[in-house]
């Protein structure tokens, strides 16, 4: 007969199980991001003989030459601009989008995001070009605005594609409740489905913000001026045409993951709570 | 009172379409029409060839080449990330310790820059000093020790695992948020009704994350056919072409060999095939779910 | 609701602000403005520029760019909006550069350059020039002339590192001079590896032949050397122009090359993958024997290891019927925009920047080689070897006519087979031989 010992047991070789994979995977995951910070902490001529994890010298000044000779700080608001800003905009536009798409009925419905589908798709090699004469013939060219415009566009299509699919997941019971309460078609979108949809969209923060912190090209296109200029420019600084200052370019690496790792534990928190409201309400 | 209610469901996709009108469909015009010329991307004059650059794309052997190569990665990324992936998110779900950190730490390598990851595989897989080498070696293997990433039996492979080790992060979030969504209380009734955690594994949550699968499929076919840039750190698209993707093709069409229109071109072909994909993905969806 | 619009309204707010902060234009001085992708000069660049300041009362912009790729595409943008600064510089082939003169965005410094007696073109290295200048009946019909003013000059060659020479037996004052010299030392190389791994169990971990072929123009250049070598750069010229096939001997016999070279050892493991900056590392760090690069290297070495004791050589020649070639010629150019309102500042400054003075300094204080040749700056030892070997040095882009780009890219891939052994050497000229084929066709039929 099985006893309580024996599911005991059982139950605590799974979790170790589950534990050592967890572990295994975690492990490779922490390895980069140490070498990375080890690295940022080295001297240029012993950074690829020592490979050791733990530096034998510990150059802190390497953190505050990186942000001195790259220019961070100003950079560093441009790029939080710029971040927030399409952000906030993707959340509204694409979750009113989405929205639309997964409860109404109206015409021109499918084909309209069936072309959001297939422009997700669809890649444009020489778009870059194509944007500056638009902007050019805009006059937005040069604009932190014009730049914000592309940088939602970009990021568009897949968070619709991303808030449709859990739209659709969602119940519909409670927003019923709320018509019948008289309410908007706006307010159902903002007092009802947003609130319950806080995971879906804490994915659709991060992956938006990695997006757009992370994108220079196009900046580097269409601004004709380094004070507009986002912060991953300042990191070209340390990769030169042909020296590249190793130790300075981890530092400023180390420190441009810190902002998007704070964002990304921000928002990891809604993907848990948002269940247990919805679960409540369910 | 009905038109009304009309015109309120366009107020809500019209910032949209807005936007995409311009930033999409004008620029895609434009490329597609430059399509069908042979231009180099600087001279004011273009030559019209009509569908000449679509022709020349069905008898280039090294694109599709390149897009077998990218499939190949997909079919990795499809498989083992996304297996990967939600295994870990199923795990993080549960009831178990430090599940907060892991949560975390397996979102550091979509974080990291390309240029960090490419620098560290290349040690770890590099013929001469890497890391895996000289483990094997320490394991008693050191007749497998190879160059990873030089070699044609294994550099497509090497490259397709890193890019799934970059890239699991996303599959495992969304797969988190996902799981989320189900009610804690249908599993409650199950296992009122007797069921036990397999059971209510299969009977439940599979059924129930059916839809985020597809979506995270969609996702990995779009991410990793696109992606070039970490090949770029880490191969250079050799040796020869044995790790050649699509997106490279079209970067050396357009700037190595100064051929806008080609590129264009590439482009073009290259999304419709991505469309077919992922509308059969998503149709294939639609029918299971019934 | 309410919260949306305290958020739409913070955000427009934000607007505001950063519409404030946009830099404006100062009014009344002159402002020549040069866009450049050249991270590694920037702060010389901007020394420069006050120094210009305070001489002439101009105020110069240097506007950094950077990567490379990036500024390339900015450059092409830009020509298609019409929106290129005073001076600029362009990255890519003769044709491209043809294509830029010709959609008229480039002005032509002739006049400048022939005036008082050629008195700004005879301070140039004639071979830093080359790059910038179009001649009488060009293929790329561009009107005859000079177009751009070089501001250092580059060749590419072999480096050896005299440790591990010693380490070798080998003699450090007498790097290798014929092919077979080069193939013997591979052998030594493989055998010394050998050796060490089977007694301590240790990768003994010295390389062969480092350089960047994972980034092709470098195998290219490499291969072009040996072509010159072996045929001569008539032949070369020849088959480019399609007269002489690539399924030729002499073809097949520089493809057969980096076949021995792979058989001897002296390549690196993995040299097929390899970005220059992994070789950079390896060579810097004593483990390659033999590193194949170009005279910025100097820099990157000091500064990864300054206490790199190596020397800079001529790939060891194949035959004695041609001399051997390099690649070298002007490193980077700076052209004055034809559409700009300032034409004659932007040559003023120009020919500023290129005098005796501006040149040593902008080469001393970043390790390269001056395109002036009264620039008598103190150059160290290693830079100097790389100066000599200027009379060996030639270029795709002096050469008056352009191979296809596909062509390139199927010989260059093509040796990469040959070196993963996939591909015979045969097979490879056939390939190529076959695309070219097709390219000249497609020419006929557009013409």
């Amino acid at each position: 007969m099985k006893t309580g010992a024996y599911y005991k047991t059982k139950k605590a070789s799974i979790n170790l199980l589950i534990h050592l994979f967890l572990l295994s995977v975690a492990t490779t995951c922490l390895f980069p991001l140490i070498w990375m910070v080890s690295s940022s902490l080295k001297s240029q001529d012993v950074i690829f003989k020592d490979t050791s994890l733990l530096p034998k010298a510990f150059h802190f000044e390497n953190y505050y030459r990186a942000w001195m000779e790259g220019g961070f700080g100003r950079y560093f608001l441009n790029s939080i601009f710029y971040t927030v800003a399409v952000v906030i905009g993707i959340i509204i536009i694409s979750s009113m989008a989405a929205y639309a798409f997964s409860r109404f009925r109206f015409p021109g419905r499918n084909i309209m995001f069936f072309m959001f589908m297939a422009a997700m798709m669809i890649p444009i090699p020489g778009s870059f070009v194509a944007l500056y004469v638009l902007l050019n013939k805009l006059h937005l060219r040069n604009t932190s605005f014009g730049y914000i415009l592309c940088m939602i566009n970009v990021g568009l299509s897949t968070s619709i594609f991303l808030l449709k699919t859990f739209f659709d997941k969602m119940p519909k019971e409670l927003e019923d409740a709320a018509r019948i309460d008289g309410c908007s078609k706006i307010g159902l979108w903002w007092h009802v489905a947003l609130p319950l949809s806080k995971p879906v969209l804490a994915v659709v923060v991060v992956f938006n913000a990695l997006n757009v912190w992370n994108e220079y090209i196009l900046a580097l296109i269409i601004f004709d001026s380094r004070p507009l200029m986002p912060l991953q420019v300042a990191l070209t600084t340390f990769q030169g045409e042909f020296v590249t200052n190793y130790p300075l370019l981890m530092a400023g690496l180390t420190i441009t993951a810190i902002p998007i790792i704070i964002v990304y534990l921000l928002m990891q928190k809604y993907i848990v709570k948002g269940v247990t409201q919805g679960a409540v309400v369910g | 009172m009905k038109i009304k209610s009309t015109l309120e469901n366009y107020v809500f996709v019209l910032p949209a379409v807005l936007i995409f009108a311009v930033f999409y469909i004008i620029p895609f015009i434009w490329v597609f029409q430059l399509g069908l010329y042979d231009w180099d991307g600087i001279l004011p004059t273009k030559i019209f060839v009509g569908l000449d650059n679509f022709k020349e794309i069905l008898f280039d052997k090294i694109w599709w080449q390149s897009m077998g190569n990218a499939g190949y990665i997909t079919l990795i990324a499809l498989t083992f990330q996304n297996a990967l992936a939600f295994l870990l998110a199923w795990a993080c779900d549960r009831e178990i310790r430090g599940k907060n950190l892991y949560r975390v730490i397996f979102f550091i390598p979509p974080v990291l820059s390309e240029v960090v990851v490419g620098l560290v595989w290349q040690w770890i897989l590099d013929g001469n000093y890497g890391l895996l080498n000289s483990w094997l070696a320490h394991l008693g293997l050191s007749h497998l020790a190879r160059s990873w990433l030089s070699e044609p039996q294994t550099a497509l492979t090497a490259v397709a695992i890193v890019h799934c080790w970059k890239g699991f992060g996303w599959g495992f979030l969304i797969f988190l948020a996902g799981l989320q969504t189900i009610p804690r209380e249908l599993y409650e009734a199950a296992r009122v009704d007797g069921a036990n955690a397999w059971v209510s594994f299969r009977k439940i949550t599979i059924p129930l994350m059916i839809p985020v699968a597809v979506l995270v499929a969609i996702l990995t076919v779009l991410g990793t056919m696109q992606a070039f840039v970490l090949i770029i750190a880490m191969t250079g698209g050799g040796p020869a072409y044995h790790t050649q993707v699509p997106a490279l093709r079209i970067l050396a069409s357009m700037r190595g060999s100064s051929r806008f229109g080609y590129a264009c071109a590439q482009g073009i072909s290259f999304g419709v095939i991505l469309m077919a994909i992922s509308f059969i993905q998503y149709r294939f969806s639609k029918k299971s779910r019934v | 609701m309410f919260k949306l619009r305290i958020a739409i309204s913070t955000l427009l707010i934000g607007f505001a602000l950063f519409a404030g902060c946009a830099p404006k234009q100062e009014t009344g001085k002159q402002v020549i403005t040069i866009w450049h992708w050249m991270t590694d000069r920037e702060p010389a660049f901007q020394e420069l520029a006050k120094r210009y300041e305070a001489k002439a009362g101009v105020k110069v912009n240097f506007e950094l760019y950077a990567p490379s790729d990036a500024y390339s595409q900015k450059v092409r943008a830009a020509a298609q909006g019409e929106n290129l600064p005073d001076i600029f510089g362009i990255l890519g082939e003769k044709r491209d550069f043809a294509s830029f003169i010709k959609a008229g965005h480039i002005f032509n410094l002739t006049p400048y350059m022939e005036a008082n007696n050629a008195e700004w073109k005879s301070s140039f290295f004639g071979k830093a020039l080359a790059v910038n200048e179009f001649n009488e009946g060009n293929s790329y019909g561009v009107k005859p002339g000079t177009y751009g003013a070089p501001i250092d000059i580059m060749t590419i060659q072999m480096l050896y590192n005299k440790n591990l020479f010693r380490q070798l037996g080998l003699n450090p004052r007498k790097p290798p001079v014929t092919f077979e010299e080069l193939l013997d030392i591979g052998k030594k190389i493989s055998a010394a590896n050998r050796g060490g791994s089977a007694s301590g169990g240790k990768q003994s971990g010295m390389q062969g032949l480092v350089s960047g072929w994972a980034e092709v123009w470098m195998i290219d250049c490499f291969a072009n050397n040996y072509a010159f070598n072996i045929m001569g750069k008539d032949k070369v010229l020849a088959t480019i122009k399609g007269e002489v096939p690539y399924t030729d001997t002499d073809w097949i016999k520089v493809l057969t090359f980096f076949k021995q070279m792979q058989e001897s050892g002296v390549l690196a493991n993995g040299v097929v993958t390899m970005i220059n900056k992994t070789a950079e590392q390896l060579f810097a760090n004593d483990k390659a024997v033999f590193a194949f690069n170009g005279s910025w290297c100097v820099n990157v070495y000091k500064g990864m290891n300054p206490k790199l004791d190596y020397g800079a050589m001529l790939p060891p020649a194949a035959s004695e019927k041609f001399p051997m070639a390099i690649w070298g010629g002007a490193g980077s150019s700076f052209m004055v925009n034809e559409r700009s309102k300032n034409k004659e500042e932007a040559v003023k400054f120009l020919q500023w920047l290129t005098g005796a003075d501006q040149q040593a300094y902008l080469a001393q204080s970043t390790n390269n080689l001056p395109a002036n040749k009264n620039a008598t700056s103190k150059i160290p030892d290693i830079l100097a070897q790389f100066a000599d070997s200027m009379e060996n040095a030639t270029h795709p882009n002096v050469w008056g006519l352009s191979e296809f780009s596909v062509v390139i890219e199927a010989f260059d891939k093509g040796i990469q087979s040959i070196i993963i052994g996939e591909k015979t050497p045969e097979q490879v000229a056939l390939e190529v031989q076959r695309i070219k084929e097709r390219e000249l066709a497609k020419k006929r039929l557009v013409r």
